[in-house]
């Protein structure tokens, strides 16, 4: 896919721990506002909106009612993906490649502060019959996918404490990051366990924010912004919803999906082609396990390219440099929002004190948490 | 027009009916299953599966999409879920439409599930948080008295009465006697109406559809595909889709402008210029009897205030000019919020292939139309299909 569609706006509020001055529909206003301002456009020239959000994570049911106003969408097309921001990309994607619309506009969203009992939500995406009875807190899936990777690939606790440190470090000169933090390797190992050999900073701290993209169709694009930045693939994939048939330790869903991603982008060595990565880290292991799905390195690779520092800013091959899930924080479906903000800002030029020197071609990818095997995969040119 | 073409080539449809004993996955399997026996393919052939069911707190479960993967046939392929409440049955054929539209699929799943008997006692309790939670929910309103105020204002402003509003139950449960998935399919007269128990002025039990769980489900192909596959395609020739603001009471709720504005698109889309004459058969959505008739004011298959005398000359009749939920609608077939919507898309399906069997409406039909609606009373999607 070359030249066809274009990211040509980002807004974004920036992502908080708590949020107490605003509400979820403020959020997505100033994102929206700021994200229009970045193209120059008004509402009424956008074409289409779709919109994210999930049922029980909003304390609505069917919250898609409460998306048109803050963007502008009255009367207008639009409709809503419980799924991961990247998943909605996609559908924004599949929109203009249609013809039918010239510029649509796709919107994630997190107001986790206002939920008080995550743990328990999580638990009623669990499978009613099987799952659901064992009455555990969600976390000891990530628990046992976690030692299951170490066994296979013989990662230590210390490699995944590395990323943590890296990540939240990285997060510290992100302006738009809730969770940066400068850790030592000892303070994360030491860190009270969850569920072995998860420990309490192995999770990413959840965060509230908002983030609006403005999508363009090829030849509109360049009218709009100097910097377009455009989409050379997109895939996502669901692997099995059942803990009972899953393949733990391994991302089946982001290996099929970055093989799609990589064809349509006419990727062929996605390891000297990609110049940087923001990936999902919602766990400390999922970075390390990702990149080898994505096949940024070879299976048993990744804990060495952590502890080598080679995916450090100044590494062959960053990953996360704006911080990722750990540092930015958890904002559920907006997950992909955040990780495709900082892929932008970084092929753009405006990620600060976080710039990395002459990228052309980034990877954003987004799993959609516990307890499902979905991921999402962009990729990103300038 | 440049858009690549799509087509319906295979439709599967459970019954419908309170208290399934299958889950949810199993309800999605069945349609899944029998939308692709129809058309002779297999999950191999199938590039992407997209899926519409309603609110999760129907089924109960956070991330229903998720939980419904493999009934649906997405495992392992590229799967999306979308929702717009109630419009959410037909927003899935257009989902379905922009993903094989674009290019990048050329055959597309589509499936749509809902299993409302497990709210428990009763699935209304799930639309009470549906409202705004600073303005509304301290009111602790009700489903049926929001579309009690808004049949009032209609009934008020087109001076319609309750006897003539009750005709559509009348019409819509006897053509349901004809659809095998039917769930309330009846003979029943005005006056059975009429005396039914009062649920909220002017809302009595039989201007409600029920709760029902279901799954339907459709297959998409591009053109090169659809001719290989099928001989009778049914082309999606415009599609429509809007969400008015949330903000319900600040519109006048006697015409459903979402409506109109999803219908302009279809039709500038499918170059219809006339409504009321190039459709030739339709299924707006019914799950209170007078929507039927507020739908027809939107979809401008007729004037406004026109919609009863056309019900009552008998022109939406199954043998009528132009005949509106022929299949039974969701007062007759059952209403799996989701599924409804795709049930009715199957009807028109069904109709332009002149494959309703019982319910075939006369004259050899070749456009048609399917209309959803949901939310707050804020959405309009349709889809007008050919043959």
């Amino acid at each position: 896919m070359i030249n066809q569609v274009a990211i040509v706006g980002i807004g974004t509020t920036g992502f908080r721990a708590t949020t107490p001055d605003v509400s979820y529909r403020e959020l997505t206003y100033e994102a929206a506002k700021k994200a229009y301002l970045d193209c120059g456009i008004s509402p009424k020239e956008i074409g289409a909106f779709v919109a994210t959000s999930e049922d029980f994570l909003e304390g609505y049911s069917i919250s898609d009612e409460y998306s048109p106003d803050q963007l502008g969408a009255v009367l207008k097309p639009i409709y809503t993906v419980p799924g991961d921001f990247i998943q909605s990309l996609g559908s924004g994607v599949m929109m203009v490649l249609s013809g039918l619309y010239d510029i649509v506009v796709v919107q994630a969203l997190s107001k986790a502060s206002n939920m008080l009992t995550k743990p328990y939500m999580i638990e009623f995406a669990m499978d009613p019959l099987y799952a659901r009875q064992l009455r555990e807190l969600p976390d000891y899936v990530a628990g046992l996918d976690m030692a299951r990777y170490m066994f296979d690939t013989g990662t230590t606790k210390e490699d995944c404490a590395q990323v943590v440190v890296k990540n939240r470090r990285n997060a510290m000169f992100n302006p738009y990051a809730a969770h940066g933090c400068d850790l030592s390797l000892d303070y994360v190992m030491s860190a009270e366990p969850v569920s072995y050999p998860l420990g309490e900073l192995d999770i990413s701290q959840h965060c509230d924010g908002a983030v609006v993209v403005v999508l363009a169709r090829g030849d509109v694009a360049p009218s709009l912004t100097k910097k377009p930045i455009w989409i050379r693939g997109i895939s996502w994939i669901s692997d099995t919803p059942n803990l009972e048939r899953m393949e733990w330790g391994k991302a089946n869903y982001a290996q099929l999906a970055a093989k799609k991603a990589y064809a349509m982008a006419g990727i062929k060595s996605p390891r000297t082609e990609i110049d940087f990565a923001e990936i999902n880290d919602e766990f400390s292991y999922k970075e390390l396990m990702h990149m080898e799905a994505l096949g940024l390195c070879n299976p048993g690779e990744a804990r060495h390219l952590v502890r080598d520092g080679f995916t450090e800013i100044d590494g062959g091959l960053p990953v996360n440099t704006m911080g990722g899930v750990m540092g930015v924080g958890n904002a559920f479906e907006a997950n992909g929002a955040h990780l495709v903000l900082s892929t932008v800002l970084q092929l753009r030029g405006e990620a600060g004190r976080n710039q990395l020197k002459d990228v052309h071609t980034g990877l954003a990818m987004s799993w959609r948490g516990i307890p499902t095997n979905t991921g999402a995969v962009v990729i990103l040119s300038n | 027009m440049g858009l690549r073409r799509v087509a319906i080539v295979g439709a599967g449809i459970t019954k419908f009916y309170r208290y399934a004993q299958e889950t949810p996955k199993e309800l999605a399997y069945e349609a899944s299953k029998m939308a692709l026996d129809s058309c002779g393919m297999t999950l191999k052939d199938i590039d992407c599966v997209v899926l519409g069911t309603a609110p999760d707190a129907f089924d109960g479960v956070h991330m229903n999409g998720e939980y419904l993967i493999d009934g649906a046939g997405g495992y392992k392929k590229p799967y999306m879920r979308h929702y717009v409440g109630g419009g959410t049955g037909v927003l899935s054929p257009i989902h379905g439409w922009f993903h094989v539209a674009s290019g990048m699929f050329d055959t597309c799943l589509v499936v749509a599930e809902e299993k409302m008997s497990s709210a428990f006692p009763h699935p209304a309790g799930a639309f009470l948080t549906i409202f705004d939670h600073t303005t509304e929910q301290p009111l602790f309103p009700t489903l049926i008295w929001i579309f009690a105020i808004e049949m009032h204002r209609f009934m008020h402003r087109n001076g319609y009465t309750k006897e003539q509003i009750a005709h559509v139950a009348v019409k819509n449960k006897a053509n349901a006697l004809d659809h095998p998935s039917a769930q309330l399919g009846a003979k029943i007269t005005v006056q059975d109406v009429l005396n039914s128990e009062m649920m909220a002025y002017p809302v009595n039990r039989l201007d409600i559809s029920p709760t029902s769980d279901g799954a339907a489900a459709i297959v998409l192909a591009a053109e090169h595909v659809a001719r290989r596959v099928t001989e009778k395609p049914v082309w999606i020739d415009g599609i429509g889709y809007c969400l008015d603001t949330a903000y319900w009471c600040n519109r006048d709720l006697y015409y459903p402008d979402y409506v109109e504005v999803a219908a302009r698109q279809a039709y500038q889309m499918a170059g219809i210029k006339e409504p009321s004459k190039e459709i030739h058969v339709a299924e707006p959505y019914d799950p209170f009897t007078y929507k039927e008739l507020h739908h027809m004011e939107g979809l401008m298959l007729c004037r406004r205030g026109e919609s009863v005398k056309m019900l009552l000359d008998g022109v939406t009749q199954r043998n009528g000019n132009l005949p509106c939920c022929p299949s039974g609608g969701a007062l007759g077939v059952g209403n799996p919020i989701a599924a409804t919507g795709l049930m009715k898309i199957i009807e028109i399906f069904l109709q332009l292939r002149g494959e309703a069997g019982k319910r075939q409406v006369p004259g050899k039909p070749t456009c048609g139309l399917a209309q959803a609606w949901g939310d707050l009373m804020q959405v309009g999607t349709v889809v007008v299909m050919r043959v």
